[in-house]
């Protein structure tokens, strides 16, 4: 905490009443409808299915959660307060002092995993971990020095590629655990969390692009040529990062795809194409269907032979019919 | 009717409200009807399929589209918990109107799977209720991959 962190210049009463961006409403009320504690969640439950993990296996479950939680507390205590100054509507920072709230709820998250289902001492073994793991600090240390820097824009780039891209290294192991029936509660926890990251993603994004509208085309080229450098800088930490977490149970290459795959997301939320070709984004089904039970490639109906389907009878529908 | 007939383009919205509410809204002959929000991302998936299409009014308070041929229609879901309320309320005005419902022949769905169960969900309850078949799901704004297969699932949905 060398630096002091800049605040708004000048803050005045928030009118919701008066929205001039209905988006910042929108991701509000969603935000809100989305809150969740992790007392909610049975973790006691897994504690017999944790005692079937391995040594190993149990190491690397609480290495790649204290991953997590000191992303999370980096994004509560100095990613998305960082925002705030840059907020061009009142109701944007109120957002973004939803989700630095939301940010410590998942970073508390971990612990009540870890106070569930290990010792004291081996919570505090892989707290150490993770603040001797290079590369776990060299992402946390890249991004935060975006948040400390003095461009709005690439705040902004750096926010969504952590709540898009960074995390996933780490959400793919619960993932792997549940597609397997292990660990399944805390699976729904971590659920919870990644459908968070989506919102924040999504809202960080979208207020980039609406920021990239006022500048010029020289300034956006700048800011476009910045997000890749960033993505492929934070790309390499990443599977290196990969590498030493899930190398010792033979997992990397089939994380790696994970993370192509949400480094596509990451991008297509700031505006711009998706990048990694889908020859190396073919995340494991397993793990896709873990992650969403919706989005298997079988519900695909143009590669279907497209003539089973009848086209049905209209009916009448009122508004009350869809308030599913 | 001729006289009447409005084709709007890829990036037009309908805004030439008409001050009765509910009044009768911009007629399409388009292939495709789609509702993005202002964060565009269904918007740019639609731009980058190349076909005739037509955007819904941003606001619900606006008349809405009146369909004049089959389409397919593309709507995205940014789901809550149990997906209530999942189907933009432009959505359900649009098919509230009974001859939109008639001649709607598929849906598309956008999201992220990052919402576990909910991921597309307003293009399966649409597509139940109306019973059309969902004909493909895509992330945000869709990668090149699934740009191709749409392109090529719709024409042949079409022939």
């Amino acid at each position: 905490m060398s630096e002091k962190l800049k605040l708004v210049d000048q803050v005045q009463a928030i009118n919701w009443n008066r929205i001039q961006d209905d988006k910042d409403v929108e991701v509000w009320n969603r935000l809100v409808n989305n809150f969740w504690l992790p007392e909610k969640v049975p973790l006691s439950n897994d504690v017999q299915s944790w005692a079937t993990l391995t040594p190993e296996e149990q190491q690397l479950t609480m290495r790649v959660f204290t991953g997590l939680t000191l992303l999370d507390t980096v994004q509560a205590t100095v990613g998305a307060v960082s925002l705030i100054p840059d907020a061009v509507t009142p109701h944007e920072e109120a957002v973004l002092t939803n989700i630095a709230f939301m940010e410590s709820v998942h970073a508390k998250s971990y612990s009540s995993i870890f106070s569930t289902l290990a010792s004291t001492k081996e919570i505090d073994e892989a707290f150490r971990w993770s603040t001797e793991n290079v590369n776990l600090q060299k992402k946390a240390n890249i991004v935060t020095d975006y948040y400390r820097g003095d461009d709005p824009l690439k705040r902004k780039v750096a926010s969504t590629l952590l709540e898009s891209f960074l995390f996933y290294s780490g959400f793919y192991l619960p993932m792997y655990w549940s597609s397997r029936a292990k660990l399944t509660n805390t699976a729904d926890l971590v659920r919870l969390i990644i459908r968070d990251e989506a919102v924040h993603g999504y809202y960080i994004g979208y207020k980039f692009q609406r920021g990239l509208e006022s500048v010029t085309p020289e300034r956006r080229q700048e800011i476009k040529d910045y997000t890749f450098e960033l993505l492929f800088e934070l790309y390499e930490n990443e599977v290196q990062y990969t590498h030493d977490l899930y190398d010792s149970v033979g997992l990397a290459e089939d994380v790696k795809k994970f993370l192509h795959y949400n480094a596509n997301k990451a991008l297509m939320n700031l505006g711009y194409e998706a990048m990694f070709p889908s020859s190396v984004t073919d995340v494991n089904p397993a793990i896709l269907s873990a992650l969403s039970p919706n989005a298997d490639e079988n519900h695909d109906f143009f590669s279907g032979s497209g003539s089973s389907y009848v086209i049905g009878k209209a009916v009448n529908t009122e508004d009350e019919d869809w308030d599913f | 009717m001729a006289s009447d007939m409005t084709t709007i383009a890829v990036g037009d919205r309908a805004d030439h409200p008409d001050p009765a509410e509910g009044g009768e809204g911009p007629i399409t002959d388009a292939p495709l009807i789609y509702f993005s929000s202002v964060s565009d991302n269904t918007h740019r998936f639609v731009e980058k399929l190349g076909v005739r299409a037509a955007r819904m009014p941003l606001l619900t308070r606006e008349p809405t589209l009146r369909a004049l041929r089959p389409y397919v229609l593309v709507l995205p879901t940014y789901g809550g918990i149990t997906g209530k309320g999942a189907v933009p309320r432009q959505v359900v005005k649009f098919l509230n109107n009974e001859q939109n419902r008639s001649l709607l022949r598929g849906v598309i769905g956008a999201g992220n799977t990052n919402f576990g169960e909910t991921y597309c969900l307003a293009a399966d309850i649409v597509a139940a209720k109306c019973n059309v078949p969902v004909l493909y799901r895509f992330e945000v704004m869709g990668t090149s991959e699934d740009v191709d297969r749409v392109t090529r699932g719709l024409e042949e949905f079409w022939t």
